[in-house]
């Protein structure tokens, strides 16, 4: 297969340094709707002129460049050992040139490998294998320590909050998770929410469910009613921008069912940060497009 | 909008109150999980010996720290392979994980503030309130925007805790912070968790 390194290390610069439009976009929305002079407006302001800058003198948006996560769609026959060695190989490039920041630290020694290698799971790579005519995609979500920590896994019923094993019980659930995380996510935030699965895939779909545009429509009509409640409630507890108070808390919400076993109903909430970095690479044949 | 220029004053901060927008000026240094771990253990806890190396990075800061301040900041960073420094993306951390220390620290060396994001809690509100200090939140996220009010990187100590955990003596010019915790036990942060709780209540009753 050709050496993608070169093209996968531009889809990290981008990712990095230029915010995606849907999302600017949702932030401008926000800002016009903060009240004119307030903290929660400045806040907006500053985040708005941050990610001019970082585009324009490509610098990462954030110093937080996060964990890398990549998410690889083959074509039957690819060689996912290849493709690993060439991300592998980008992540280490960007790192020098500075749209990485060195975040890899070892959780026995605590050594920064200073470059950004990892083990098995850093960075993190998720491989499906498609029909041998589809292209090969490559998605990264650069996703920070402060958002990921207040990411929150519940196990329904839940007695102290009244919440059964149902959408009921998960509306509460979400609630209080960002309740709780009040501005340290760095509000507004996004809600990646997953219901069902063992603890494991379900963390993992709930990363998933931010790769899709804001406001997309959720396919399930339950769902998609749960979320656009759960934005507008959210909104209205006024936390806002970076906790500061205000209207904006959230800007969007997203969730997806799982199947469970019967004794098993788990809630996993990702919060992903207004520095929602998201970039897509599609390879077909000599030809590499970026969206 | 105020202007403040380090070191600062008791007198500037007590003057300081919730909500107010501030443009920081002059020697800061950033400091983070590692350093403030570094010097509890080794100079407030005292349960690890300082090193000679320790002991001389304590000395060097001292002067910078009286009437100065701590920014909660792990900064991109480009040319550290030739010691010629820049700050290329220096946002703030998450800074509830020095809740422990940071008051104490505040007291070791007569510290006017720290700056982070997503306030701290009583412990910290104490400090504040004794020192005096206060606590200015900076945007999280606007990495590449503040990077840019740094004028000069002086000088870095502990290197080898990783470039994200050094402390980076820097020179700022008009960094935009707002104080969220100030120096008479006001806190944005407990109005707004008190406030969100209160309508979290109410949506959990429906
Ligand atoms: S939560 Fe996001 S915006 Fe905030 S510091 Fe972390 S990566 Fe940056």
């Amino acid at each position: 297969m050709q050496d993608l390194t070169k093209e996968i290390l531009e889809l990290i610069r981008r990712t990095s340094t230029d915010l995606p439009a849907d999302v600017e976009a949702k932030l401008r929305t926000a800002y016009t709707d903060e009240e004119d002079g307030s903290a929660a407006q400045g806040a907006l302001d500053t985040i708005l002129k941050n990610v001019d800058l970082a585009r324009s003198n490509s610098t990462p948006i954030c110093q937080d460049t996060g964990t890398p996560l990549f998410y690889v769609h083959y074509p039957e026959g690819l060689s996912t050992r290849k493709i690993k060695k060439q991300i592998v190989d980008a992540v280490t490039e960007a790192t020098k040139l500075n749209y990485l920041r060195p975040n890899s630290v070892n959780a026995v020694t605590g050594a920064n490998t200073g470059d950004n290698s990892g083990d098995d799971h850093y960075p993190t790579i998720h491989f499906e294998e498609v029909d041998e005519n589809l292209p090969l995609t490559i998605e990264l979500m650069l996703k920070g320590g402060g958002c990921e920590n207040v990411g929150a896994q519940y196990k329904l019923p839940n007695v102290e909050m009244h919440a059964g094993r149902d959408l009921a019980g998960v509306r509460k659930v979400v609630l209080d998770a960002v309740q709780k995380a009040q501005g340290k996510g760095c509000a507004p935030g996004i809600l990646g929410i997953a219901v069902g699965g063992d603890r494991g895939a379900s963390y993992l779909a709930s990363k998933e469910t931010l790769l899709t545009k804001i406001g997309a429509e959720n396919p399930d009509a339950e769902l998609d009613a749960l979320e656009n409640q759960l934005t507008e409630e959210i909104n209205q507890m006024g936390i806002g921008p970076m906790g500061f108070g205000g209207k904006t808390t959230v800007l969007d919400t997203k969730i997806k069912g799982l199947h469970r076993v019967p004794a098993s109903y788990f809630v996993s909430v990702s919060y992903m940060c207004w520095a929602y970095r998201r970039r897509k690479m599609t390879v077909s044949g000599a030809e590499v497009s970026y969206d | 909008m105020k202007k403040l220029t380090l070191p600062i004053s008791d007198e500037d901060i007590r003057a300081l109150k919730v909500g107010e927008t501030v443009l920081l000026s002059g020697v800061m240094m950033t400091g983070r999980d590692a350093v403030h771990k570094w010097l509890n253990d080794a100079f407030i806890a005292k349960t690890v010996e300082p090193t000679e190396d320790d002991v001389t990075v304590f000395e060097a800061i001292k002067p910078i720290l009286d009437g100065g301040i701590i920014y909660h900041c792990g900064p991109v960073v480009s040319g550290v392979d030739t010691g010629d420094y820049k700050f290329v993306a220096a946002g703030p951390t998450t800074s509830i994980r020095e809740e422990p220390y940071q008051a104490l620290v505040m007291e070791l060396f007569n510290l006017k503030g720290v700056i982070g994001k997503g306030g701290m809690e009583a412990k910290t509100l104490q400090g504040c309130m004794d020192t005096p200090a206060v606590y200015f939140h900076a945007i999280g996220g606007a990495a590449s925007l503040i990077a840019q009010s740094v004028q000069d990187v002086i000088t870095v100590h502990k290197l080898d805790f990783g470039v994200p955990e050094a402390m980076w003596v820097i020179d700022v010019k008009d960094f935009p912070v707002v104080v969220t915790m100030d120096s008479h036990g006001g806190s944005q942060h407990v109005t707004v968790k008190e406030k969100s709780q209160k309508v979290l209540d109410e949506l959990m009753e429906k």
